[in-house]
């Protein structure tokens, strides 16, 4: 049997098991006790786990982060949250020169099994200081993982085996998923997913639609304009953004030989930059057109609503990426 | 680096289909000078170039059809040398690239191909840019080899396609005008008695090469009118009006296979009579053997239309966009006609007709300038200057 629930309650049933199951996790964040989280996602958290176990922290995510790190070498399991990527850029310094290298330069004697998760992503008119995304300077860094949850299953499944990861883990939920509604199997134990591979959302032959997070949606919505056209689109849901799934990549390159990768990062430097280099690199003999990108326009993202939407990737914007493939 | 771009050679023009090259890089090119010729719905132009420089590279490859604006060549201005091609790690410059010249293949055709044992060679391409697709290997994989075709120029459009081609320009057009356009008319009869009697003593005294048609005085006058009603000179566009820099009449000019074709006498204000002839006969000719000029094609600022000795007695044009006039000439015939003291005479006269762009200009500005070419024709020796 399957029930039907948002993306935001998955990812609240999947805090709330981890929670029972464990008495070495928590939850440590700005607003995540008596607020009950800033999107909803820890409400009653605080009644059912108490303050010990659901913390509310100061605006300093240098400090939190960091107490999360310490908390995790201490053999703890924290759930750290962080409102959102660009915040996160405070706790930086602790996420890249503490959390993720303790393991290596300590010769493996002090793993750091944290999990942080974070807002990401445009789309909601908060303007730019709370609309970027910057999951692929995570996923630039060797000692972490990074993942992008965006269907309903992952949003539910992934922070299991984040929790049991020996390695920092850097959860990025897009910000217009929260509401997206999706079934799951009744059964709590069926959840279960992996954090390695990507995955084949729609399966189709003549192009790759290559994308995560937040414009998976988007590209499924892109692939379904195609399919009128009479364009078959395969759209593979990365899922995990560090170590990226090159298998999978080569492999929807090999079958569709073109590719159109969609981002919501910019280009320059993006996370899109480095899946083209690493087709080029691996599959340049299937292809049989120039790789292309929809990522967002090289500016801050805008408030006001037509700009920003213009100013992300889009599906129609897809669906001509993908017709330039095609004489 | 200048960028030569396919112009637009009327309003009922978006593409066009390169024939020729009339220069070769390294050739140095003076402003006007014709270096392509380009076929479109209605004729074969000479295309100018209207900057100055030494041709650097040839985009357009013969036999290409292009839209309107495409890049087809780039010069290089006096004292720019050309640029240096990028070295490994040297960020190429940003936006689209244009297509490319070399043949394209792409990697996965490539290697399918050498595993075929397929030559590349004899495989046309249909991916981006004319690129040669995976499919196109495999295509031709299933069809067995035939010795390779010399390379043809691309056929000329069968005289069939071409009249209908044409047929469908000026359907666009004429169909853009009557929906855009709110024109009006009005209409003038004007009496040739001593514009006829001026022009036959001028003709016989000048060599047969260089005898005068009535039509040239009527273009001249039209011209000299435009002067003083300069509203009715120029072109609608982006929601108002923007005068002519110069009088360009457009002169329509029918085919003998059908259809028709508007080039420009450029500046007719400015020339005399006898050059004004010269350019006339020389247009006429040159459009029904297909060998016009881009400039002419596309700075007609208004159209006159001169239905001749087999017209009818009168003819109200559509405006050619973005033009907002069109002057018509009916037939010159004598018609019975009541002079100043009351006396019913027979004389040539000819009925001249002014479809204009309301948006531009009003009826009675429109009446006057008809007023104006009345007058101006009755003073035909003033005409010659």
């Amino acid at each position: 049997m399957t029930r039907r629930l948002s993306y935001r309650e998955a990812m609240r049933e999947a805090m709330r098991e981890a929670l029972q199951n464990d008495p070495r996790v928590f939850l440590m964040g700005e607003d995540v006790g008596r607020y009950g989280g800033t999107y909803a996602f820890s409400k009653g958290f605080l009644d059912e786990f108490g303050p010990e176990r659901i913390r509310d922290t100061p605006l300093s995510e240098l400090g939190f982060v960091g107490a999360g790190i310490g908390a995790a070498l201490g053999g703890l399991r924290p759930i750290v949250e962080v409102m959102t990527v660009n915040f996160s850029l405070l706790a930086l310094d602790q996420i890249v020169n503490s959390a993720a290298l303790l393991r290596h330069m300590s010769g493996g004697q002090f793993p750091v099994p944290l999990v942080i998760r974070m807002c990401t992503g445009a789309g909601r008119q908060l303007a730019a200081q709370h609309s970027h995304s910057f999951e692929g300077w995570y996923a630039h860094i060797p000692g972490i993982k990074v993942l992008a949850p965006a269907t309903i299953e992952d949003a539910r499944g992934m922070l299991a085996p984040a929790l049991a990861d020996p390695d920092p883990v850097v959860i990025f939920e897009h910000c217009g998923l929260f509401n997206v509604e999706g079934e799951l199997p009744d059964n709590g134990d069926d959840c279960a997913v992996d954090i390695a591979s990507a995955k084949v959302r729609r399966a189709g032959k003549d192009v790759a639609i290559i994308t995560y997070g937040g414009c998976l949606p988007k590209a499924l919505a892109a692939a379904e304009t195609l399919a009128q056209d009479g364009i078959s689109a395969e759209v593979l849901d990365l899922r995990v953004l560090r170590p990226l799934d090159d298998a999978a990549i080569a492999a929807a390159v090999a079958k569709c030989r073109r590719v159109v990768v969609v981002d919501e990062n910019w280009k320059s430097g993006g996370l899109a930059a480095e899946i083209v280099a690493r087709i080029v690199e691996h599959a340049f003999f299937e292809l049989d057109a120039p790789v292309a990108r929809v990522c967002a326009e090289e500016v801050p993202i805008p408030y006001a609503k037509h700009l920003e939407e213009a100013a992300l990737p889009q599906p129609d914007k897809i669906v001509a990426a993908v017709k330039g493939l095609f004489a | 680096m200048i960028e030569f771009k396919l112009p637009s050679l009327g309003a009922d023009m978006d593409e066009g289909t390169l024939l020729e090259w009339k220069v070769k890089p390294g050739d140095a090119v003076k402003k006007g000078q014709v270096i392509a010729v380009v076929d479109t719905a209605k004729a074969a132009v000479d295309v100018e170039c209207w900057q100055e420089g030494r041709v650097h590279e040839l985009v357009a490859a013969i036999g290409e059809k292009m839209p309107v604006g495409a890049l087809m060549a780039t010069l290089l201005a006096a004292g720019e040398t050309a640029p240096r091609r990028l070295g490994a790690g040297e960020a190429a410059p940003a936006g689209p690239a244009a297509p490319p010249l070399r043949r394209l293949i792409s990697p996965a055709a490539r290697k399918h191909a050498q595993e075929l044992g397929v030559e590349l060679e004899r495989i046309a391409g249909t991916g981006p840019h004319g690129a040669v697709t995976l499919e196109d290997v495999e295509k031709a994989a299933a069809v067995p080899a035939e010795p390779p075709a010399a390379p043809v120029p691309p056929p000329a459009a069968p005289a069939a396609d071409k009249a209908a081609e044409m047929r469908k320009a000026i359907a666009a057009a004429m169909s853009r005008s009557k929906r855009e356009i709110p024109h009006y008319y009005v209409a003038e009869d004007i009496p040739l008695a001593r514009a006829l009697a001026w022009l036959s003593a001028e003709n016989a005294r000048r060599p047969m090469a260089d005898r005068l048609l009535p039509a040239a005085l009527l273009l001249k006058a039209v011209a000299r009118a435009l002067q003083r009603y300069p509203e009715l000179n120029g072109y609608w566009r982006d929601g108002g009006f923007v005068p002519g820099e110069r009088i360009n009449l457009g002169v329509a000019v029918s085919l003998r296979q059908g259809g028709l074709i508007a080039p420009a006498l450029l500046d007719a204000a400015a020339k005399p009579l006898t050059q004004l002839m010269q350019e006339l006969a020389d247009l006429v000719q040159r459009t029904r053997t297909g060998s016009l000029k881009s400039s002419e094609l596309n700075e007609a600022t208004i159209t006159v239309t001169n239905l001749g000795d087999q017209g009818s007695h009168g003819v109200f044009g559509v405006i050619y966009p973005p033009q907002v006039a069109l002057v018509g000439f009916g037939r010159v015939a004598e018609r019975p006609w009541v002079d100043a003291d009351g006396g019913l005479k027979a004389l040539p006269v000819v009925t001249a007709s002014l479809a204009a762009d309301h948006r531009v200009s009003d009826g009675h500005r429109g009446a006057l300038f008809l007023r104006e070419l009345a007058e101006l024709l009755q003073h035909p020796e003033e005409l010659n200057r």
